[in-house]
């Protein structure tokens, strides 16, 4: 099974992934200029691996949770591939990455990533083989809400001091060839994967204005 | 690249409008526009975040559908063209990603232009060419200027602009104060045709000496202009109807209020026209289907000697096809595509008009 994958929840990352293998990568450290680096990225991996898109057996993409802006720009640019290619396309909870990148030696475990405002996006996961397995969430909130595990991620490393429990791996974050590798496990077994609806958790701050107060009366 | 009549898709989201549009050189092909206005009628304004959310689920939609009205594979299709500024940047961001991954499952050239010149380039369609001594005046929620064309593809100044709210945004604040809902623009107008225009006497912002100085000695604004006064003045005026608990005379406030819009509007476009020798003048954006702007700038226009073209309103507010024609002008003019490393730029001038 061969599957390009993208994620731009927190910083922006693509991979190809042919039957478990990770045969090119791309990640940006910049969480601002997904929409300049994505497609320049998905164009380069495609021709290192000499792959036309119409090849490809699955686009997978991360739908988050993670900041709008960025993360509209990979489902964006995964929709228009999967539209263009008539590819099957997928979306993946981008925590899940960071849970399978977690390597977690056995018990519960839990992610968290930058949620800005001071939160983290969190989810709670139980060990298994091949893919751990997501018990609760995701979430949005205060680090402080995030149970009392092993908290795996960037989310963990930014509010260390305000977990329950303890910080791991804090260099990690969402990165789409472990995406990948979620989705073609998922698949193997006959699961089944999510839309490509982005998980915003988050309402837009939008605010329907109240009755205009008259001058006096 | 086929120079002579380009194939060309262009892809709009700098607002609330997804727009698909297609030309073959100067001719329009199919104009599909998928609007999130209704979703921000609650709010009373453009809501950034929720017009972004649209965009994403309406794109791969619009364009399917401007590919089954056109009968356009898009093998066929030369080039490929999006708004990469000005406008929200969360608006923006979603068309451009998507136009970048199009670029690269196609393997057709992109082209990032700027969305106030596109207003400009819905001019060509059917046309084929831009007059001599050309001017735009562009008037819509997100925006108002007056622009002097010299080559719409390469060669663009800005004149003028407002330096506050844009005029369908003083629209959308005073149909709120008079209780007209959203969209301000055409709410306004409708009752506005049943107001006395005279009734009251509201100001025209920058249009004091200090501001307009002379032809020679033009002031810091002399064709530049300011809503937020004048929505501030219908404000007071409200209130003080209701202190002295007299009723409002929605109709005459609203016709006093689009007078005082339209008459600083046309009377600083008439003059930057004639003190730039600016004898074709082409009317775009949203609030180009006003009545009464339309009127009073074509007799001002007609007064002044100024040609004035008024494009049809579904090419007046914001589309993909004057995204499109703007970027056939400018393959046919012989000019490279963008590639697709680019940013979006909310505050893209308008000199820049591709990159
Ligand atoms: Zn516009």
């Amino acid at each position: 099974m061969l599957i390009l994958s993208l994620d731009t929840s927190a910083a922006a990352s693509a991979g190809l992934v042919r039957n478990g293998v990770v045969l090119q990568r791309f990640a940006s450290t910049d969480t601002r200029s997904h929409a300049e680096v994505l497609a320049p990225a998905v164009e380069q991996l495609l021709a290192a691996a000499a792959v036309r898109g119409t090849e490809l057996d699955a686009i997978v993409v991360g739908v988050g949770p993670g900041p709008f802006t960025g993360l509209r720009a990979g489902i964006a640019t995964a929709r228009m591939l999967s539209f263009v290619w008539s590819v099957p396309l997928h979306g993946v909870m981008s925590l899940d990455a960071v849970a399978l990148d977690a390597g977690h030696a056995g018990g519960e475990f839990a992610v968290a990533t930058d949620a800005r405002r001071k939160e983290v996006y969190w989810a709670r996961y139980r060990t298994e083989s091949p893919l751990p397995v997501l018990v609760d969430g995701p979430h949005v909130g205060p680090a402080e809400d995030v149970p009392d595990l092993p908290v795996y991620g960037r989310g963990a490393g930014l509010y260390a001091e305000r977990l329950t429990g303890s910080a791991a791996a804090t260099e990690l974050t969402p990165d789409a060839a472990a995406l990948a590798l979620v989705a073609e496990h998922t698949l193997a077994r006959g699961g089944t994967l999510r839309p490509t609806t982005p998980l915003y958790l988050r309402e837009s701050d939008a605010k329907v204005p109240g009755p205009r107060k008259k001058a006096l009366l | 690249m086929n120079r002579s009549e380009p194939l060309v898709l262009g892809i709009e989201s700098s607002c609330d409008e997804t727009g698909v549009g297609i030309v073959r050189g100067t001719t329009l092909l199919t104009n599909a526009v998928s609007s999130s206005m209704d979703e921000h009628v609650r709010f009373g304004g453009v809501i950034p975040e929720i017009a972004s959310r649209a965009h994403l689920d309406a794109m791969v939609p619009t364009l399917q559908q401007a590919l089954d009205e056109a009968g356009v594979q898009l093998a066929d299709v030369d080039a490929l063209a999006v708004t990469s500024g000005p406008g929200l940047s969360g608006a923006l961001m979603v068309g451009v990603a998507a136009a970048k991954a199009l670029a690269v499952a196609t393997g057709k050239p992109l082209f990032a232009v700027n969305h106030l010149v596109a207003h400009v380039g819905v001019g060509l369609l059917d046309s084929g060419k831009l007059p001599e001594n050309l001017g735009a005046l562009l008037v819509s929620g997100g925006h108002t200027e007056i622009l002097r064309v010299r080559n719409l593809a390469s060669d663009v100044e800005l004149l003028g602009s407002t330096i506050d709210d844009a005029a369908g945004e003083a629209y959308d604040k005073v149909a709120r104060i008079l209780g007209l809902g959203y969209p301000g623009g055409p709410a306004i107008d409708r009752i506005a045709a049943q107001g006395n225009p005279a009734a009251v006497r509201f100001p025209r912002g920058l249009s004091q000496p200090k501001y307009l100085g002379t032809a020679e000695q033009p002031g810091p604004h002399r064709y530049d202009w300011s809503f937020s006064g004048l929505k501030t003045a219908v404000a007071r005026f409200v209130e003080d109807c209701e202190a002295r608990g007299v009723e409002v005379p929605v109709a005459d406030v609203a016709a006093s209020f689009q007078e005082a819009v339209v008459d600083i509007i046309t009377s600083k476009a008439v003059l930057a026209c004639t003190e730039n020798g600016i004898t074709s003048l082409l009317l775009g954006g949203g609030v180009a289907s006003n009545s009464r702007l339309r009127q009073l700038t074509r007799e001002r226009c007609e007064a002044a000697g100024i040609t004035l073209t008024i494009p049809p309103s579904s090419l007046c507010t914001d589309n993909g096809a004057m995204v499109a024609a703007l970027a056939a002008r400018i393959i046919m003019d012989g000019d490279e595509p963008s590639g697709i490393g680019f940013g979006t730029d909310s505050s893209m001038p308008v000199s820049t008009v591709h990159l």
